[in-house]
Order: structure tokens, then C-alpha cells, then sequence
């Protein structure tokens, strides 16, 4: 009988201190990954982050200040913004169908939501400007029944952003849908709830944090999208010129600075507002948990 | 194969999964390490497979150091949780694999192989399944698969995880007598993690209890239940009513639970006293304090009951028919108690009760009553 | 037609109407753009349109794109690959900041990932100087095209290889090493046969992108015909030389490609869902 096993006396081994892992291949592996990311991403953006202060602070305040980079500014996010917005219903509808209903042709529904994930850009800008010019075949009827004009006005560069971003909300909120368990919405119609009742109290807050996702990714890639904009804004100086143009503006004067000026003041104020996104989503969690 | 582990710990953060765990196998013992999630058992076989590594002490199997030595070149052979085969390979491919990623010069030839693996699946009793990819297997039949993939590399010291936890309970009781068999056949030396006491009881030469990253105590099964060592193993070693009391004067004050008092030498201070249902005694009584809550029969002709005493709930046999809401009397033949401070008595009433037993750390108690 | 049970099935009247507003939307923004793409190409019948692919130019622009995707899909597939390794397989200080390091790229404007390497490399970036002296190109020049393409490529097959070996769990792995395996061996028997489907359809995407992709390279091409021009850079020379055809012709060839991409992925996931079926 030994209750006291665990009292017999042990000298510590030295040779055991050192954290090992159980799989072998962390060094090969991490230190490709850090070799690839540095290289690749890491270092180049640095030069980003640091070009501008040639101009000196105030001169790079003079910079950011113009008329045409703040008016290109405030239509880039001000359009990725909207457009990510627009997304949200249209990405709920779009996502709430294919996976909730059989129909002819869901499928292949299915696999369109995915056509601005592979379709490259500047094809779809092409096929935007073709599609919405005054002569084109949704550009001609909207302009006799309400005289809208779109291409080449900031409305094209909405509609362009919404193309771009609609996919993610579509597929952020997918999969959450399809796990979400049915017997949640049963018990809702066992208590006595309307079917839209059901879906407005409880299904929709369920998918709440996945919204904010798709809402965040599809802003993000919306507020830097340049091949499927240029050739539907139009691109006048003060009115439908978005920031990533007026970056290859500046580069083309061979002004680096400024133009990475631009680039960073894009980047900041994109993560600040993905960092807020990201902030209240995690609210929600917690107040869940 | 001997394993020594010598005073083993492990921590994540601030919690000590592993806090100075020491333990030895002798060469054809087979143990189990019984306890809650969070014990540490787990921690404890993936430390003996190279898993994870221990931030003090020393592993030691068949009498080697341990230390730096991964867990590909230990020849542990080890069952998972949740069998973790390899989901893209055919049953007799898993049972392969060990052979086959071994080093050109000690990789036997495919034909052999190919033989090795027929016999290992025939000793599971699946050769048909050979073909088979794991998810068209059912779960008794992975758990073979399983077995016969860390038998492949002949090891001499076996860990199995729980390999029992995902079987529905008839397969369970079978498969456990079957892997206990061909421990003996073939001479292996084995770790079995478990929560279920039970499993422990049945298969193990001995058990380890363990609690917090401690072996509380380290036992043969019958040794676990006469004489435990803590109120804790007392409290997960089979059914057990436990009942919080004082000791003041010698006499530990039990009238609460419609007992009588006990006198015993252990100090003023707060106790608890184990009683497993056939320490206890039920008998009809119109003037008892307590009611019957529920009745189960036992088969042998008594019913086992658990009475209601003032809100406590306390189990016992009775050798008469009782029916739910009826009064009754309750008395206790024997029973453990373990003292705030650490020490414990065994006690035991009156004359036809079975003589006191010794506990491990404490001197005979005196019998009372 | 609803896949629910009887209580959490939606009435008919909400069915339909989500049906059709949901086939109308997809057709409207996905469909028609892709039919005008085609409409416009073959406008003047099929001999201007190939005509327009076959030209000297498109053709020095389609080795162009193939050249710059063969040389930076397997970069990222190999580092996508690395980082899921070690992402998902070990725990180690910083591990969720270089998961987030990984997307980076995802939020960067494209026109920024080409900017970042005018300003190391450009005649007035950091290091133009140097190597204008020792006559190395690298703006203006494939090396350029090549490390823009990687940069706005980066995160595909890291970020789908992430969540499926996050949720594989490191138990098979870990049963590999108790049974003899080395590093390699687990990683080639083990962790690869698992998540193949996944790596090839990340493969795919990160190819669509390297072929697709308009305004990195524009940036760091500077637009010399039959040398710096990619497919999608030929388009847009094309478009504003008023010479809608061609244009369109160079379109559709990507449109293509970006179709048999939607097409490949939707093979894949039946591929990949057809393995797992098994298990029912």
C-alpha cells in the first residue's frame, strides 16, 4: 500500500525545462512562414508606413488636406460603406435561399454567388460599364423610366462595390445558417410565434456576428477595389475619383510620398473601422456567453 | 517493462495539470488511472507517450531516460480518446503505418507487411474489414482497428485514453474482458486512463486515484474500497451516502440524520462520515423520523431505498417490501469517517457487524455505539 | 420544397417570393455582366474577336499572365502551406498574430500592394539607386508583376487550409509520431491526404487572382506592350484605345477562365463531399 505515492522524492531533471512539442517540423515550418510573410508583406508595407514622413508632418497634413484627395477620400469609403450596407439585405436574401430552400437551379445560384470571387476585376468593371452605359441594356431602361444615369457617376461606383462585396457577405453568413439548429425555430412556433416572428427574434440575432463579419470583409475589399470602379466612375477629379486612382495619379507624377501618403491614411482609416466592427462583435459574444 | 515516473509536473498557465506525480509499473502490471476530467490522467499518459513534456521530473521505461527522446522513437504503443485513425487509409493501411514509416533499414519487406497485418487483424477479430475506410467501421470495431495499429509496433508498454468511452454499454463490459485478455496473452505492460470506476475495478492489477494533479492514492481495487485513503477517493469509489458532521467530545453528533451517535477517538472538529448502502440498515418504523423516497429491488429478495431524513438523503437496504412515502428507521452498521485534518477511522457497530478495518494511515478507532 | 421540418418551414407566399427576388438578383448582378461580356466580344461575329486574341500583343500578354501565376502560385502555395503547419499543429507565443499578419493582404487596397513596391524598388525608391547601378529591373519588369501578384495572392491557400486543419485536430498527427513517423512522413501520409481537396481548391482561387489581377500590376508594370503587359493590363489598353472589340475578345478569355475556376471549385467540393459521405 503506497497512499502516498506521490511523496516519494524526485531529483528535477534539468534536461526537461525546455518546452518541446510533441509534433516534429515547428522550426522548418515557422521559419518558411516568417521568411514568406516578412519578404513578402511585412517589409514592404514598412517602406509604406514610413515614405510619407518625408514630407514632414505638416507636409504630409498639406497632402491629405486638398480638395481632390479628401473629396477622393470621403468617395471611397463613403461608397465602400454604402455598398457594404446595400450587401447586407441582398447577401441575407441570397444566403437564406440557398440554404434553406430546394428549388430548380439552386445550385448553380450557389455557384454564381462565387462568379466576383473569380471573375477578374477589370472584366467585371468592363462588363459593369457595358451593362449600365447610357446605351446599355440596363443603363438604357433605367434612364427612360427615371432618368437615372449611373456609369460614370459616383452610383456606378456604388453598384461596381456592391458586385464586389456582396460574395462575402453571402458566404460569412452561409455556413452559420446552415448549422443553426432547427429546433430553436420549433420551439419559437411551439411558444406561439409567427414563421416572421421567428425569423426576425431568432434567427436573425443568431446570425448578427456573422453579418458583421461578411459586413467588414466585403467593406474592406470594397474600399480598396480599383480594376471593376475605373472604368464604370468615370474618374472626374472632385466627383468620381476614388483614392486608389488618385494614388496612381501621384505615383505617375513620380510624387512616392504622397502617394503613400494617401495609401496610408486608406489603410489607418480602414483598420479603424474594421477594428470597431470587430470590437462589437465581440460585445455580442459576450453578451451571449 | 518497468516505468518509473518520478515526481512529474506539468503546468498550463497558472493550473498544475501534473503536480509531483510519481508511480511504477512493474513488468506485466496492469494500472488504471482513475479520476475526474481535469485530474491530470490524461496529462500523465501523454507525458509517458512523448506527447507532452513535463516541466519537472523524470520518465523512465525499462529503465531509460526519457528525456529528449520524441515520441516517434519510444515505441509507446498508445490507443486515443476517439481512436484518431487516420481517416484517408483503409483499416488494414492504418494497421500498416507503423511499419511502413519505419527507416529503409529496419522497414521489414511489404510482403511481411502484408502478413504482419493479416495476423494483427485477425488477432482483433476483424480480418474482414481489411478493405474497410474508418467511418464504414462501427465504433467497437474502430476501437479494434485501433488496438491492432499500436500493437503493429510490438510495443511492450501499452496507454489507452478512455478507448472505452464510445462504445454503448453492452459492447462496452466485453471489449474491456477481451483487451484485458490479450494484455495477459502478450505479455504487455499497460496504462489505462478512465473516469469510470468501474472499468478501473474490473481490469486493473491495481488503480491510481488520482485528484488535481496528485495520485491520491495507488491501490488494488479491493484495497480502494476497504481502506481509502481521502474522503475523496471514499466519495468516487462506488455508491456512498456522504454526510457532513461534528465531533465534539469523541462523540460525532448524528441524531441530525436520524442516526445515533458514535463515539470514536479522532479530535473536535468537522468530519465526514462514507456510508455505502449495505453499511445501511432500513426498517419499517411507524414512529421513525424518515420517509421512503424511492424503492429499487435488489433481486436477492431485500430492496435497496433511499430514505429522506429532514431534507438529507441517505441510501440502505431493507429486507422488506416498503412502499414510497412509508416511515422508516435507519440505522448504520459501519461506516468511514475522514476528519478535517486529514485522518480517517473505519467504525463499525455493535456485535454481527464485520470487525473494524484498519485504515492505512490511522490506528485501529475504537468500536462504538 | 423546404428543407425544414413542418413548424420551422416558411409559407409559401414567403418561399416564392424569396425564390424569385433571389434568381432575379442573382441574374441582374451576376448573370447579365457576364453576358455582356460575351454580347459586346462577338458584336461583329466571331472572326474580329479572334482575330483580336490571336494578334501579336494579346498573345506576348497571355504567356505574360502564365509565366507570372507559374511562378507565384507555388510561392504561396508553399508558404500557405508552412503556415498552416505551423499554425495549426503547435502552440506558440504569437500564433493568432501571425494568423492575422496572413490575411493582411486581404484588406490592402491592390493598388497599394503594387505602391509598396514602387517604393522600395522604383527609380526614386529605397532601393532604386542600387539597382539602377548594378542594372537590375525589377519595376517596370516581371520581377515586379511577379512580387505584386504574390503580394495580393498571399493569404488564399493559408486561409483555406487554416480553418479545416484547425478543426482536424492534431490527433491523427500525434498517433503518426507514437507509431514512428518522422516530420515529413506525417506531413506527406498524414496531414496532406486530409486536407488535399481543400489545398488544390485555394490553389485554384490563388490562381484566379494571380491571373486576374488588374490594379497591383498595373501600378508596377508601366504598361509596355508585348513586355509588361498582362491579360487583364491588354484589356484596359484596349478599352481606352477605343478598340471595344479586342477589348471585349481579351474579356471573355478571362471571363473563361474565371468560369472554369467556379466550375473546378464546384467539382472539388463534390469530390470532397463525396469522401466524407461515406461516413452516413
Amino acid at each position: 500500500m503506497s497512499a502516498g505515492a506521490s511523496l516519494t522524492p524526485g531529483a528535477p531533471s534539468l534536461a526537461l525545462r525546455r518546452r518541446r512539442h510533441a509534433l516534429p517540423g515547428l522550426g522548418v515550418s515557422l521559419g518558411l512562414t516568417l521568411a514568406w510573410l516578412g519578404l513578402i508583406v511585412l517589409i514592404p508595407l514598412a517602406a509604406l508606413a514610413i515614405k510619407p514622413w518625408e514630407l514632414g508632418p505638416s507636409g504630409l497634413l498639406e497632402v491629405l488636406s486638398e480638395p481632390r484627395v479628401l473629396a477622393s477620400l470621403r468617395l471611397s469609403f463613403g461608397a465602400a460603406l454604402l455598398a457594404a450596407l446595400v450587401s447586407v439585405p441582398l447577401g441575407l436574401l441570397l444566403a437564406w435561399t440557398v440554404t434553406r430552400y430546394r428549388f430548380p437551379g439552386r445550385r448553380l445560384l450557389d455557384a454564381l454567388v462565387d462568379l466576383p470571387f473569380a471573375l477578374p476585376t477589370a472584366v467585371a468593371g468592363l462588363a459593369l460599364t457595358a451593362l449600365f452605359a447610357p446605351n446599355g441594356w440596363l443603363g438604357a431602361p433605367l434612364a427612360a423610366a427615371f432618368g437615372w444615369q449611373v456609369a460614370f457617376k459616383p452610383a456606378g461606383v456604388v453598384v461596381a462595390l456592391v458586385f464586389v462585396a456582396l460574395p462575402f457577405v453571402v458566404r460569412s453568413v452561409e455556413p452559420v445558417l446552415r448549422d443553426l439548429p432547427l429546433d430553436a425555430e420549433e420551439a419559437a412556433a411551439t411558444l406561439g410565434a409567427t414563421r416572421l416572428q421567428t425569423i426576425r427574434r431568432v434567427v436573425l440575432p443568431a446570425l448578427l456576428p456573422a453579418t458583421i463579419t461578411g459586413f467588414g470583409l466585403g467593406f474592406a475589399r470594397a474600399v480598396g477595389e480599383y480594376g471593376s470602379v475605373i472604368f464604370i466612375a468615370g474618374n472626374m477629379p472632385m466627383v468620381s475619383e476614388i483614392a486608389p486612382l488618385l494614388i496612381v495619379v501621384k505615383l505617375e507624377q513620380f510624387n512616392y510620398a504622397a502617394a503613400a501618403g494617401i495609401g496610408l491614411a486608406m489603410l489607418l482609416l480602414s483598420f479603424a473601422i474594421l477594428l470597431a466592427l470587430n470590437l462589437w462583435q465581440r460585445r455580442l459574444r459576450r453578451g451571449r456567453a | 517493462m518497468t516505468v518509473d515516473v518520478e515526481n512529474l509536473a506539468r503546468r498550463f498557465g497558472g493550473t498544475a495539470a501534473l503536480d509531483g506525480v510519481s508511480l511504477a509499473l512493474e513488468p506485466g502490471e496492469f494500472v488504471a488511472l482513475l479520476g475526474p476530467s481535469g485530474s491530470g490522467k490524461t496529462t500523465l499518459l501523454r507525458v509517458l507517450a512523448g506527447l507532452d513534456f513535463p516541466d519537472e521530473g523524470r520518465v523512465r521505461i525499462a529503465g531509460r531516460d526519457m528525456a529528449g527522446v520524441p515520441a516517434r522513437e519510444r515505441g509507446v504503443g498508445v490507443v486515443f480518446q476517439n481512436y484518431a485513425l487516420f481517416r484517408h487509409m483503409s483499416v488494414a493501411e492504418n494497421v500498416a503505418f507503423g511499419l511502413r514509416v519505419r527507416p529503409r533499414n529496419r522497414r521489414p519487406p511489404e510482403a511481411e507487411i502484408q502478413r504482419r497485418v493479416r495476423e494483427l487483424l485477425e488477432l482483433v477479430q476483424i480480418p474482414e474489414l481489411a478493405a474497410r475506410y474508418p467511418d464504414q467501421v462501427s465504433g467497437g470495431q474502430r476501437q479494434r482497428v485501433a488496438l491492432a495499429r499500436a500493437l503493429a509496433i510490438e510495443p511492450q508498454l501499452l496507454l489507452l485514453d478512455e478507448p472505452f468511452g464510445a462504445l454503448d454499454a453492452l459492447v462496452r463490459k466485453e471489449v474491456r474482458r477481451w483487451v484485458r485478455g490479450l494484455h495477459d496473452r502478450l505479455g504487455l505492460t499497460s496504462i489505462l486512463v478512465t473516469h469510470d470506476q468501474e472499468e478501473a475495478m474490473e481490469m486493473a492489477d491495481r488503480v491510481a486515484v488520482m485528484e488535481a494533479g496528485r495520485i491520491v492514492q495507488l491501490d488494488t481495487p479491493d484495497a480502494l474500497l476497504q481502506t481509502p485513503a481521502t474522503a475523496f477517493v471514499a466519495g468516487f469509489m462506488g455508491e456512498a451516502t456522504r454526510l457532513p458532521l461534528c465531533i465534539r467530545g469523541r462523540v460525532a453528533r448524528l441524531s441530525e440524520f436520524g442516526l445515533d451517535d458514535v463515539e470514536l477517538d479522532l479530535p473536535d472538529g468537522e468530519a465526514v462520515l462514507f456510508l455505502r448502502p449495505h453499511e445501511v440498515r432500513i426498517e419499517p418504523s411507524a414512529a421513525g423520523r424518515a420517509l421512503v423516497r424511492s424503492v429499487r429491488p435488489e433481486g436477492t429478495g431485500g430492496t435497496r431505498i433511499l430514505a429522506d431524513v429532514d431534507g438529507h438523503r441517505i441510501e440502505g437496504i431493507c429486507a422488506v417490501a416498503l412502499a414510497r412515502g412509508d416511515a422508516c428507521r435507519i440505522r448504520a452498521v459501519s461506516g468511514t469517517f475522514f476528519h478535517g485534518d486529514g485522518t480517517s477511522r473505519r467504525w463499525s457497530a455493535g456485535p454481527g457487524a464485520p470487525a473494524p478495518l484498519d485504515s492505512s494511515r490511522t490506528p485501529s478507532a475504537s468500536p462504538a455505539g | 420544397m423546404s428543407a425544414a421540418g413542418p413548424a420551422a418551414a416558411d409559407p409559401a407566399w414567403l418561399r416564392w417570393t424569396a425564390v424569385t427576388l433571389a434568381l432575379l438578383l442573382a441574374v441582374v448582378i451576376f448573370l447579365l455582366p457576364l453576358a455582356a461580356v460575351f454580347t459586346e466580344a462577338l458584336r461583329r461575329g466571331w472572326e474580329p474577336a479572334l482575330a483580336a486574341i490571336q494578334e501579336e500583343d494579346a498573345r506576348a500578354a497571355v504567356r505574360l499572365t502564365l509565366l507570372v501565376a507559374a511562378i507565384s502560385v507555388p510561392v504561396n502555395a508553399m508558404g500557405g502551406v508552412a503556415a498552416a503547419w505551423a499554425v495549426t499543429k503547435f502552440d506558440f507565443p504569437g500564433r493568432r498574430l501571425l494568423i492575422t499578419l496572413i490575411e493582411l493582404p486581404f484588406s490592402v487596397s491592390p493598388v497599394i500592394s503594387g505602391l509598396v513596391y514602387v517604393l522600395l524598388f522604383g527609380a526614386q525608391g529605397y532601393l532604386g539607386p542600387w539597382l539602377q547601378e548594378h542594372d537590375i529591373e525589377i519595376i517596370f519588369a516581371v520581377p515586379g508583376l511577379v512580387l505584386a501578384t504574390v503580394f495580393v495572392t498571399f493569404p488564399f491557400v493559408a486561409r483555406t487550409l487554416i480553418p479545416l486543419m484547425q478543426e482536424q485536430g492534431r490527433d491523427e498527427e500525434e498517433a503518426a509520431a507514437t507509431l514512428g513517423a518522422g516530420g515529413w512522413d506525417i506531413f506527406r501520409r498524414v496531414t496532406l491526404p486530409n486536407v488535399k481537396w481543400a489545398l488544390l481548391s485555394g490553389v485554384l482561387l490563388c490562381n484566379a487572382r494571380a491571373m486576374g489581377e488588374f490594379g497591383a500590376v498595373s501600378v508596377v508594370s508601366g504598361h509596355i506592350r508585348g513586355q509588361t503587359n498582362t491579360m487583364p493590363l491588354h484589356v484596359e489598353i484596349l478599352y481606352n484605345e477605343y478598340m471595344f472589340v479586342g477589348a471585349f475578345a481579351v474579356a471573355s478569355l478571362l471571363a473563361l477562365l474565371g468560369l472554369l475556376t467556379l466550375l473546378a471549385k464546384a467539382l472539388l467540393e463534390i469530390l470532397a463531399g463525396r469522401r466524407m459521405g461515406d461516413a452516413a
